[in-house]
């Protein structure tokens, strides 16, 4: 039996230049910010990031990684914008790929189901289509004849998602209230990778059965990353760290201030970064 | 017992839902989320509303349904049982709304939330908004990206569950139930003159047949004052 543990470093190097990978999650809620965080201390670049996108994609901007995003929306949740993907944006640093949300779930569908595209009515006579001119439409061959939008399948090489439970094997539990977009994800990608709070015996992944999302068919690697989703939310284990994130907040909005927060949360490990956040936390 | 123009606007938003029945309502904002509760405590009891979250709330605070944002978005927005009342940074005469980015889609001068769900809303279901503080910066002769879908484009798209109800703001409240579908007002908040929208306003706006929003009833500014908002945050989003 195949034992999938592996560090957030061993799924970072699986990671290369101009790939693109979805990051599970949804705006600031259970991002895998560990496994991110892994990323930032790699030299890898130029990738295409899908997500619905919250601070995963502000500090992937942040460090430069970034050729396109494709996205719904970009927000912290209590924070309607992240100032770094603003700036990217403003600056014309980054390519986007701009979808209404029920597209971009069509677009992961039919990857996952292998579909050259899904039709969507969601699109139809909005900028959607004209910012993104390569979208065509497909009218239904029944009486109807409605026309709608042929959504494209979004392939992709690498998903990160990150969970509240897995066992070694990769049958990985969220136990939260919304299982989010995190199966498509998987469903999508050829390399699969899910970090959760801990790794438990099988017998032990406790609570419905419903809750078990991923099964090991669909994951590559596990990795144990307890605080993980820092400092998005993973609850039931945590909530969002909104002073932190006000935090992040501050020093992105304020180019002198961001290399003071890079060298003291994310220039060493996440040893390093869970202890500053914790000095962080004592000096409230 | 005189209303504040918060508690104007909390009524204005309710009475968005009046005739909805047992439809999901999904209040963006403060007010919204005040008037969509005030709905259902007074003439709509059969509305649903979330937490926010994943839940579904009754109006006693039980969960009663589970629905999370895949539910939502592959089978609750397509399948129309729904009315959302949107916020909007831009909107125009046909009722186009923008929250995605100011100025040029590729290098925009301002990148805001994207076109979130938008687009999914305004081509399946009734959609509204709410706008906070009316200005001629939010009510522009064009909007930059058109993130919810205004009467022309959605003539020209043939998109047939377009259904963009009212526009509710500090103001007043506005409809699209002109010949060409462009916005006219329905009533003005007491105190608010034609002189007052017509300044706030970039486009030339119907103002003819405007009558003077309602004042809540006693019940009802009961419920807003003892039990739906008793810190007052209302008038944080709309000063007095």
């Amino acid at each position: 039996m195949a034992d999938k543990r592996m560090t957030a470093d061993e799924v970072a190097a699986e990671v290369r230049d101009g790939m693109t990978i979805g990051i599970g999650g949804w705006g600031s809620r259970r991002k895998p910010m560990a496994l991110v965080r892994a990323l930032l201390r790699t030299p890898v670049k130029d990738l295409t990031v899908v997500s619905y996108g919250g601070p995963d994609v502000g500090l992937l901007c942040a460090a430069g990684k970034v050729r396109r995003v494709v996205f719904g929306f970009v927000t912290l949740d209590s924070i309607p914008f992240d100032p770094w993907f603003g700036r990217a944006r403003e600056t014309g640093a980054i390519e986007v790929t701009e979808y209404d949300e029920g597209m971009f779930a069509a677009a992961l569908s039919a990857a996952a189901q292998r579909l050259p595209f899904l039709p969507l009515r969601a699109g139809l006579g909005s900028d959607v289509m004209r910012v993104n001119p390569e979208l065509r439409t497909v009218r239904s061959p029944y009486a109807d004849g409605e026309e709608l939008v042929a959504v494209p399948a979004q392939d992709l090489d690498v998903a990160l998602v990150h969970l509240n439970r897995a066992d070694a094997r990769g049958n990985a539990q969220y136990l939260g209230p919304d299982p989010y977009f995190d199966d498509l994800f998987c469903l999508a990608a050829k390399k699969r990778f899910v970090s959760v709070e801990k790794v438990v015996d099988t017998a032990e992944l406790a609570g419905p059965v419903q809750s078990l999302l991923l099964n090991r068919g669909s994951v590559d690697g596990v990795v144990e990353a307890p605080r993980g989703a820092h400092f998005t939310t993973a609850v039931p284990d945590y909530d969002r760290d909104e002073r932190f994130q006000k935090h992040y907040v501050a020093c992105a909005k304020d180019l002198d201030a961001w290399p003071g927060f890079v060298d003291r949360f994310l220039s060493g490990d996440e040893r390093q970064y869970l202890s500053e956040v914790d000095r962080f936390e004592a000096a409230a | 017992m005189s209303a504040t123009r918060a508690e104007i606007a909390v009524v204005a938003v309710a009475e968005l839902f009046r005739g909805d029945g047992e439809i999901v309502a999904s209040p963006m904002g403060y007010i919204p989320s005040l008037g969509a509760k005030l709905a259902r405590l007074t003439f709509e009891p059969d509305l649903l509303l979330s937490d926010g979250e994943a839940y579904l709330i009754d109006a006693d605070g039980n969960v009663e349904g589970w629905q999370p944002f895949r539910k939502m978005l592959e089978t609750i927005v397509p399948h129309g049982r729904r009315h959302v009342v949107m916020g909007a940074n831009q909107i125009d005469k046909f009722g186009n709304q923008n929250i995605s980015a100011i100025g040029d889609h590729t290098r925009p001068a301002k990148q805001l939330l994207g076109v979130r769900g938008a687009p999914g809303n305004t081509a399946n279901h009734r959609t509204s908004y709410w706008v906070p503080r009316h200005s001629t910066r939010v009510f522009v002769e064009s909007v930059d990206i058109v993130s919810g879908v205004g009467y022309d484009n959605a003539a020209k798209a043939g998109l047939k569950y377009h259904d963009v109800h009212r526009v509710v703001t500090n103001l007043g409240v506005f409809d699209f139930a002109t010949p060409d579908r462009s916005m006219r007002a329905v009533s003005l908040h007491p105190g608010v003159t034609t002189e007052e929208i017509t300044a706030a306003t970039s486009f030339e706006i119907d103002l003819s047949s405007a009558a003077t929003s309602r004042e809540p009833t006693e019940e009802e500014l009961r419920l807003i004052r003892e039990v739906l908002d008793p810190k007052g945050l209302r008038d944080k989003e709309v000063p007095s």
